[in-house]
């Protein structure tokens, strides 16, 4: 039936330290963390058009005649205003969409001229299509009205705080703290990372947080529940090598999981063109943060806490003979 | 749990069957989808508005209209508030930003004052005072917004309407428009796809403004005979052109509505049925318990709806709306009353369409790479689980693909490009439950136990990790869609939707399809396991390949 050996991204049984290491990597997650923190407010996250707005620009040429859309995102991405935005849209005299006219929006950075700006802009595009006509020059608020901000902040914290919830009643109260930690942390690393690349935060990164954040929950959850069953299992043996026990037993899903999300996004980075690269790579960084959390920001925490063992002692926590020779 | 069950069978069919039919409309082109059997579903996937582009809408806010309708609002307030103290006016004017009022009797004057003064800190928001009095000669006192008041109006306005706009054209959250304000009284509206622009301006057109007032009886008959209009009233009309005489005093507005929705009326005629909050409950009811047996007109946007005589007081703060409404022309009501009044009117300045806002070379690049990424997948998932359970993995994948398309085909929510990072965490999460189930039965088969023991605790064990992990998706994502707005939302939703058929798909099919070949093949050994195990062996033999 095997067509092919499988292969295998690990030996079939694992036996890492993890623990060992975790006192380390806890110091190297806080110490990070407090520079992401540091990050986001010096230099500061990189916001976009659609957060703090900017200018527009209506660029047309002559009915009939089309203009190069990337041509003049490319001219104007490169006089460093951030993501520019460049959209095809109809002609204003008659609503007829013959790809000659174009809306541009850029961000004037802070302290500059806006009139100076935007004639740097008209210089770039008349140098990338040559001679077009200019018109509409505005102002463009942001995206993200006030209300949108603050319905989308209050959905996240009552998100985490829900999940908060189910996991301290699924599992353990400990288990509750352990996965927000992890979650927390997988968030502020990859608000740093985004300011570490320059990346210009979109609502397209908020959705890449929020991605990041599901694949957390989902990694730690998985943990966890194999740590709950083995400590059911395994009762006498000490909590670090039951956590060890755990991370190794799910470390081969961890990383076949992994590897695919990556795999993917890595993709999408490669072929997805600009538009799609900061938004994949901050992804994909995201969720290989998620994954190193869950094996140790998540399971520490709880090593930390200390978990209470048999005390009560129902069916399914006693110790299951299963005849596992190569077990401990 | 691995044995084939026949409820199974029919729910991957049935769902097979369904995801077809409903995501089959988005292979055929616009004029073969209206060509289709009414029977038939027909709406195809809605791109957003960074993939496909759609229509465009400048509109300007009539600042000055608003604040003409504040001023006159101010000078209602102060005929009441001093009617009320039973002051006399000699009368009201207009002036600047205000409005003066002449006292009749000076030995009144500092009463005047008082209530005029209590009138303009009432209406302090946010502990800014808005509007101040001031003392003028002749007995006169000025009522007037202050200058910061008057500049902020524009302002305030703007970002009001945006916020109105949004809830009225994304009542559910997932059309996800474009909405920015454009200069310094403009606002632009960006709505994906082919959505129809007239239905577009005509819900953004209006604005909305729901009040109720008495009819004033006793001046009508003189009001017909003679056209006089009491200082007090205006004259407004319903859809058939009756003519009513209504007292200008607003006795409850839609500010104080919490929610309207359609209802029927005793003949079973649609009607909007509304709820006050607690201020606007006990306004309605003083108001009706006064005034038993009279009329009252219940006004949209200066329109009589209908002018029903009070039967008995309403202290419920609830009640129905009747009028002659078509139902869609009901529900259209309702969504604008619970979107808010606009605070000043909208007018149209440009319509346009437009393209995608990534631009169609972006989008093209994206497509390709998504494929990309799924035959990745593919390959990756063959390579660690071979042809059988590989296979089977990516079959649950297809039909998990399937089942999303068809779902938001279903539901006309919005694609964009949040909505794919939310499907890249779907699909993750789906080989996840896959990865969980056959390392599962690996680890049982290492631990000696038959081919079919190991495959059905495979299922058994892995199917609770799976059961949590979703379940923790599934409540961070209803809650984000509860109480988020915009992309948040549109993320929410297509992660919801997603977690739905990733564990449906990647379970089921897997349980079907493995039991199938488990009792068709009789399997002697996992084909997944590390070493092949002899069947009910108890030491692993190396050499039975």
């Amino acid at each position: 039936m095997r067509g092919w050996p499988l292969i295998k991204l690990l030996p079939q049984k694992t036996n890492f330290r993890f623990v060992r290491y975790a006192l380390p990597a806890g110091v190297l997650s806080l110490v990070l963390c407090v520079a992401s923190i540091v990050g986001c407010f010096y230099p500061g996250l990189n916001m976009g058009i659609d957060f703090r707005g900017g200018a527009s620009l209506e660029v047309a040429k002559p009915a009939g005649q089309v203009i190069e859309l990337d041509a003049i995102r490319g001219a104007v991405s490169g006089l460093g205003l951030g993501d520019v935005g460049v959209q095809g849209i109809a002609r204003r005299d008659n609503n007829v969409d013959d790809g000659s006219t174009a809306i541009v929006r850029f961000q004037v950075p802070e302290g500059e001229d806006q009139t100076h700006v935007v004639q740097r802009v008209e210089a770039a595009i008349d140098q990338a299509v040559g001679q077009v006509t200019y018109s509409g020059v505005s102002v463009v608020g942001s995206k993200v009205s006030g209300e949108l901000f603050t319905s989308g902040l209050m959905a996240l914290a009552a998100a985490v705080a829900l999940m908060f919830l189910y996991i301290w009643f699924r599992f353990e109260p400990q288990f509750g703290f352990g996965a927000v930690a992890g979650l927390v942390h997988d968030m502020i690393l990859t608000f740093g990372l985004i300011v570490l690349f320059k990346f210009e935060f979109s609502l397209n990164m908020v959705a890449a947080i929020l991605t990041v954040i599901g694949y957390s929950m989902n990694d730690t959850v998985v943990v966890f529940d194999r740590l709950r069953e083995n400590l059911r299992k395994y009762k006498t043996m000490p909590l670090r090598d039951v956590i060890d026990l755990s991370l190794n037993e799910t470390l081969s899903r961890t990383i076949i999981t992994g590897v695919t999300a990556v795999g993917v996004l890595a993709i999408l980075a490669i072929f997805g063109g600009e538009a799609l690269f900061g938004f994949s790579i901050a992804l994909m960084m995201g969720i290989i943060i998620g994954t190193y959390s869950s094996i140790y920001v998540g399971a520490p925490i709880i090593m930390l806490w200390g978990v209470k063992r048999g005390g009560s002692v129902d069916e399914e926590a006693k110790p299951i003979k299963l005849g596992m020779a190569s077990r401990p | 749990m691995i044995q084939l069950s026949r409820w199974k069978v029919v729910l991957v069919g049935l769902s097979l069957v369904l995801g077809l039919l409903l995501a089959y409309p988005n292979v055929l082109s616009p004029e073969q989808r209206a060509s289709l059997p009414g029977w038939l579903p027909k709406n195809a996937l809605n791109l957003g508005l960074d993939l496909q582009g759609g229509s465009h809408l400048l509109l300007e806010v009539d600042v000055p209209a608003m604040r003409e309708k504040r001023i006159t609002n101010m000078a209602e307030d102060v005929r009441v508030t001093l009617r009320e103290e039973r002051i006399n006016i000699n009368g009201i004017q207009r002036e600047g930003g205000g409005v003066v009022v002449s006292i009749a009797n000076p030995a009144q004057f500092d009463l005047a004052m008082t209530a005029i003064r209590n009138l303009a800190a009432a209406g302090a928001a946010g502990g800014v005072q808005e509007r101040t009095a001031t003392r003028m000669s002749d007995n006169r006192i000025r009522y007037a917004f202050t200058e910061q008041a008057l500049a902020n109006m524009g302002a305030t306005a703007v970002d009001q309407s945006i916020e109105v706009v949004r809830r009225r054209i994304d009542s559910l959250g997932t059309r996800e428009p474009s909405i920015t304000r454009q200069g310094s009284d403009r606002i632009v509206v960006q709505a994906p796809g082919e959505s129809d622009p007239a239905q577009l301006e005509r819900v953004i057109g209006q604005t909305a403004q729901l009040t109720f007032q008495m009819v004033d009886v006793e001046n009508t008959a003189n009001f017909m005979q003679t056209g006089l209009v009491p200082p007090d009233a205006e004259v407004l009309q319903d859809a058939q052109g009756n003519i009513y005489l209504v007292k200008k005093r607003i006795l409850v507005s839609g500010e104080n509505l919490t929610r309207a929705s359609v209802d029927s009326d005793q003949s079973g005629r649609p009607a909007i049925g509304f709820r006050f909050d607690g201020q606007g409950a006990r306004r309605f009811g003083e108001a009706t318990s006064a005034n038993i047996g009279k009329p009252f007109a219940i006004i949209l946007d200066g329109k009589v709806l209908s002018a029903p005589n009070i039967k008995s007081a309403i202290t419920g703060g609830s009640g129905i709306i009747e009028g002659n409404f078509g139902l869609a022309e009901a529900s259209e009501m309702v969504n604008l009353l619970n979107g808010g009044a606009l605070p000043a009117p909208l007018k149209v300045e440009e319509r346009r369409v437009v393209s995608a806002e990534l631009g169609a070379d972006a989008v093209a690049k994206g497509a390709l790479s998504t494929a990309i990424g799924f035959v990745l997948i593919v390959v990756f998932m063959m390579l660690s689980y071979g042809l059988l359970f590989g296979g089977v993995s990516v079959l649950g994948l297809l039909l998990n693909g399937l089942l999303i398309v068809a779902a938001m085909s279903l539901t006309q929510a919005t694609l964009t490009l949040p909505g794919i990072a939310g499907l890249i965490l779907t699909f993750a999460v789906a080989v996840d439950a896959n990865v969980l189930i056959y390392e599962r039965m690996r680890d049982e088969a290492r631990s000696g136990r038959s081919v079919v023991a190991s495959m059905d605790a495979g299922f058994n064990k892995a199917m609770g990790t799976i059961v949590d992990a979703n379940l923790t998706t599934l409540v961070a994502a209803l809650i984000m869609f509860m109480f988020g707005a915009g992309p948040v939302r549109g993320f929410a939703w297509t992660l919801t939707i997603g977690v739905f058929t990733s564990m449906f798909s990647s379970v089921m099919v897997a349980q079907v399809l493995l039991s199938w070949w488990l009792k068709t093949a009789k399997p002697k050994t996992l084909p997944i396991a590390d070493e092949p195990v002899r069947q009910a062996g108890k030491t692993a033999t190396a050499a039975a390949e």
